[in-house]
């Protein structure tokens, strides 16, 4: 918006020196310290920061919902000029009315399962108002449209498990908007759903914004996803707020360590682990009982730290009118040396990725693997086994190759087989068809039949840092049990191994004795890696390591990870639905869609033209964290569609946005015949109809950008 | 693959940590951090209170009664409380309190097998640990492996949970006859469908875990996932469960005394004493029925206080 707009439009909700705790057994702890911003009409404020660092508490102090045991214990929150602070609920209640409207993240949890969508809509309405039943449906149905449902009058009918989660999410929205609220807050709306779907609905959130004219807060703690849709933004660290001004702004100047940190921990799109580095920030958020009160929050983790900042908290400098960082150097950081000598190990990684030489032996090589499950039974004749038998075919023709040392990347939407394809090649579930060669060895059979020298020799590490360990056992005796059943040292000797490879993830010996529990997340998802790594393994399956860590966690276990191939040579498949870690991590990339693999080449080549439509739709739906970065839109239409019943010809198209464009009489091919593999080079292949020259004279997604200001930090360092 | 040699410089992300005491405490501070748990809610100190209280008289029965259980005081039948026998005794003149607290060691404490063999671990406590043993067991293997083997198991287990368990109960005790052994074997099949699909349901969460497929990865057996690494997070609502089996247990045990298929007379048996006391709460001397019949009720009871006092804290910490 544009500066005189701004200075115009009424100011819906302002914070002033907001201070939240909760009590417990221990005392109170503080959540929220001295927090202060504004949110205008159709202006969208962004909170950005880790778990645990206050956002979700703000947003609950707002609305009142701290429960039994949180207060407000200091400070104001004005809307619309009323004082909400020291309110009875009745009073509130009153006050807010149907003006403020909240999002959460999970949409299943928002909507009534047991109930109709169109009932409970209505129901928003005529709550809140004098209206008829048909006004108000109608409304709603007036109101899905305008969040782009397809179909509303079919989905005011259904329930809520009859449609995906992006139309939820969607619903959701609705409902918060029926009221025409002033003030909408939305708690991480997308972080439960899929690339493109985050997309669409990041697209719709804006659309509204401009079209009602609330004030919005937004928290996340995604970095693309607040560039793509705030105006301002406010990064919190552990309860107070660091740092607060314009996106573009904090982007292109960030002021405070912190903001700084997060931003060169995750890769931009299009960087690769050979070009640049991440940088974890060391250590983690403090637990709220033990925050300094009279010094730096941030200075144990901070690179600047000195004497001063321990001293003294420092209040906000003032950069600009709208920028403000809680930082005592926050004029001088771009330019200000570290205090702390970081330990050069982040450049070894860089060079040994360059020394890899590129390995032409074979480590895995899969032809046409198949992966069907049988569906139940549902009509009496195939109770009997004489029914035509149906399949999911959750992977179907899949060829890939892994080679010695190198990582292969999978990508795609959820439900798109890469979890079965991996069971598959681990031996989780039996094959249903193809050929498998590990270490030039045939393998068929499933884990249970398979040899121990060959189970030991592909391994895997987990998703979810919580359930990864058994939490009945020691750290100690988690790594140690591969260690025995493969007879990889003596028996004397097997704690010693199991310290030497606590030692190789970067964990304390101390370590060995600790519980799952005691352990942060990042910590536990490295000993899920130490203990995939005990068996000396030449092949590592990371199913979305990082996804369910914090952002300055990923860095370090993702360097983790790099330094452990390198020294190891281990092999490794890289999951993860993040397209910028997978570019980032691997040396080749596979696009699946469907069960089948639409695209397989060298990483960079997948992420310049030509691509697979598909990948082209996956590329343009990464939040990107640079408000600046001009990204195309190409947003898929409808759903994923059923394995069961996948589409004839091309699986994708149903929803390829390019086949009308660039293919004669609209397609028509697309849909009948079963596209061929077209080769671009060495080893890029990719599955589609639409010929080659064609493919290479789309644009690229991401337009290349000048190196902003944080290209810059990381050209200080070395 | 390499003998990785690491070149170990202490990462800046870890070395902020502490050095941690070890974590193997003595038995000592694990005591009085469990008896701290159940100090917590005083549910379950009421409980635990009456539950030690009848272990404790069990255990040392012998040293809180001049008589035995058997010892007729031919003078003196059916009276109540006096200062010879503090809570009267029975229509053959033997002394109430001594076949209450004796009555609780066959219980809590020991286990006629045979006239001459006793076994330390009383009646209901073998009959609950056997029942736990099997019906873990068929749990675990139902819930880990799935399939035809978990429903034709699961449909069996059904189909015995559809007798009553009085009828059940009396059915096998009239089959195989009135021995503490038997009990032990009634309250076995009588209590293993319960505890199997109780497993069966933690099972079936638990093998979802990330862990149990990092084990399998490893090629582990089924037996070695099952009991080492599924079992022991099951072990929580296991123990509770086995708690008020316990009581259930007790009950039992009164029931079948109490219809003559119990452990056999003279041996002194909560059940069969009210059953015999029953006789004479008309007469005038309720006190053979009263006694036995408080005794089942404050230890079911306590039992499922300090149960349920133990689940509502277990759930508070989570």
């Amino acid at each position: 918006m544009d500066e005189q707009a701004h200075e115009k439009s009424e100011v819906v909700l302002d914070v002033e020196h907001l201070s939240i705790a909760y009590e417990t057994r221990k005392g109170d702890v503080q959540a929220v310290r001295d927090v202060s911003f504004a949110v205008r009409e159709g202006e969208t404020i962004g909170l950005v920061g880790e778990s645990g660092c206050g956002k979700s508490t703000i947003a609950y102090g707002i609305v009142n919902h701290l429960g039994p045991n949180g207060k407000i214990t200091e400070g104001h929150i004005r809307f619309q000029e009323t004082e909400l602070v020291n309110k009875s609920q009745a009073e509130l209640g009153e006050i807010r009315g149907n003006n403020i409207a909240m999002v959460f993240q999970d949409p299943m949890q928002a909507l009534n399962p047991s109930m109709r969508l169109g009932e409970q809509l209505t129901e928003v309405l005529t709550c809140h108002r004098d209206i008829s039943e048909k006004k108000a449906w109608q409304r709603c149905v007036k109101m899905l449209k305008r969040v782009n449902m397809p179909d509303p009058e079919d989905v005011m009918n259904r329930y809520t498990h009859q449609i995906s989660g992006g139309q939820q999410q969607r619903v959701v929205i609705a409902m918060a908007m029926l009221n025409n609220p002033s003030l909408l807050i939305m708690d991480e709306p997308t972080t439960a759903l899929d690339v493109t779907v985050e997309a669409a609905v990041l697209d719709l959130i804006e659309t509204l914004k401009n079209d009602f004219n609330a004030a919005n807060i937004f928290i996340t703690h995604n970095l693309g996803v607040v560039a793509r849709v705030s105006d301002f933004l406010c990064v919190m660290y552990a309860g107070q707020m660091v740092e607060k001004g314009t996106v573009v702004e904090i982007f292109k100047h960030p002021s405070h360590p912190y903001t700084r940190g997060l931003i060169s921990a995750v890769p931009k799109l299009g960087e690769s682990k050979s070009d640049s580095v991440l940088y974890p920030i060391r250590g983690r958020v403090p637990a709220p009982a033990n925050r300094p009160q009279n010094a730096c929050i941030f200075a144990p983790r901070c690179d600047y730290a000195t004497g001063e900042c321990l001293e003294a908290r420092p209040s906000m400098v003032q950069l600009s009118p709208d920028h403000a960082a809680r930082c005592l150097y926050a004029k001088e950081i771009e330019t200000r040396p570290k205090t702390t000598r970081r330990k050069p190990r982040v450049f070894q990684i860089k060079e040994a990725v360059a020394k890899q030489a590129a390995s032409d032996e074979c480590c895995l090589d899969s032809e046409n693997l198949k992966v069907w499950y049988p569906k139940a039974a549902d009509s009496v004749v195939s109770l009997f086994g004489l029914g035509e038998k149906k399949y999911v075919k959750a992977v179907d023709d899949v060829s890939l190759r892994v080679a010695k040392g190198r990582t292969l990347g999978l990508v795609g939407e959820s439900g798109c087989g890469k979890s079965s394809l991996v069971k598959g090649l681990i031996g989780l579930e039996p094959l249903t068809g193809g050929k498998m060669q590990f270490l030039d060895i045939d393998v068929k059979e499933t884990v249970t039949a398979r040899a121990t020298e060959l189970i030991r020799e592909m391994q895997m590490v987990f998703q979810n840092p919580d359930s990864t360990l058994n939490p009945s056992y020691t750290v100690g005796t988690q790594i140690a049990r591969p260690i025995r059943r493969f007879g990889t040292v003596a028996k004397g000797q097997v704690r010693a191994e199991v310290e030497r490879l606590l030692n190789a993830v970067r964990l304390p010996k101390t370590h060995y004795d600790r519980l799952p529990r005691q352990l942060s997340g990042g910590e536990k998802q490295r000993v899920g890696i130490a203990r995939a790594l005990a068996s000396r393994p030449d092949l590592i399956i990371c199913d979305e390591p990082v996804s369910a860590l914090d952002v300055s966690v990923q860095a370090a276990v993702i360097n983790l990870l790099l330094e452990i191939q390198h020294s190891f040579g281990t092999s490794m498949i890289f999951i993860a639905h993040d397209l910028s870690v997978v570019r980032y991590f691997s040396d080749d990339i596979a696009v699946m869609y469907l069960g089948r693999i639409v695209e397989i080449g060298p990483a960079d080549k997948i992420y310049d033209p030509p691509y697979h439509p598909y990948t082209e739709a996956l590329l343009s739906a990464v939040p990107i964290a640079d408000p600046t970065a001009a990204q195309k839109e190409i947003r898929l239409s409808g759903n994923v569609p059923s394995a069961l019943n996948p589409p004839t010809g091309c699986y994708f198209h149903t929803r390829c946005p390019r086949r009308a464009e660039l293919l004669p009489d609209g397609g028509a091919i697309c849909e009948q015949q079963k596209p061929p593999w077209q080769q671009n080079g060495t080893g890029h292949r990719i599955l589609c109809h639409i010929p080659i020259e064609k493919l290479m004279e789309m644009e690229p997604v991401v337009h290349a950008r000048e190196p902003n200001a944080n290209g810059s930090v990381i050209a200080v360092d070395s | 693959m390499s003998d990785g040699e690491q070149a170990t410089t202490a990462d800046s992300a870890v070395d902020d940590i502490p050095p941690l005491k070890r974590d193997r405490r003595s038995v000592f501070t694990r005591l009085t951090e469990g008896l701290k748990f159940i100090w917590a809610s005083k549910t379950a100190t009421v409980g635990l209170f009456l539950v030690l209280f009848w272990v404790f008289v069990a255990i040392f029965a012998p040293l809180l009664t001049p008589y035995t259980p058997l010892e007729q005081d031919w003078k003196n039948p059916n009276i109540g409380p006096s200062k010879a026998h503090i809570l009267g005794t029975d229509e053959l003149g033997r002394d109430l309190w001594a076949r209450l607290i004796y009555g609780a060691r066959v219980v809590l404490v020991v286990m006629p097998v045979t006239d001459n063999l006793w076994i330390p671990g009383g009646t209901a406590i073998w009959g609950v640990i056997v029942a736990l043993l099997v019906g873990t067991t068929l749990g675990l293997v139902s819930g880990y492996h799935g399939g035809w083997v978990d429903e034709i198991t699961m449909r069996l287990l059904d189909a015995m949970m559809a007798v009553p368990i009085i009828l059940l109960y009396m059915i096998i005790m009239a089959a195989l006859g009135a021995s503490a052994i038997n009990v032990v074997l009634a309250m076995t099949i009588v209590g293993t469908p319960g505890i199997a699909r109780l497993v069966r349901s933690l099972t079936l969460d638990i093998r979802t875990r990330e862990y149990i497929r990092a084990a399998e990865t490893r090629g582990e057996s089924a037996w070695y996932i099952m009991f080492v690494e599924i079992l022991p997070n099951a072990r929580g609502p296991i123990i509770v469960d086995a708690m008020l089996r316990v009581g259930y247990a007790i009950f039992a045990m009164g029931t079948l005394g109490f219809l003559g298929l119990g452990i056999p007379p003279p041996s002194p048996d909560w059940g069969s004493m009210v059953a015999k006391g029953r006789e004479f709460i008309l007469s005038g001397s309720p006190w053979a029925a009263l006694w036995p019949s408080l005794a089942i009720a404050t230890l079911v009871v306590g039992l499922n206080l300090l149960a349920d006092g133990i689940r509502e804290e277990s759930m508070r910490y989570q």
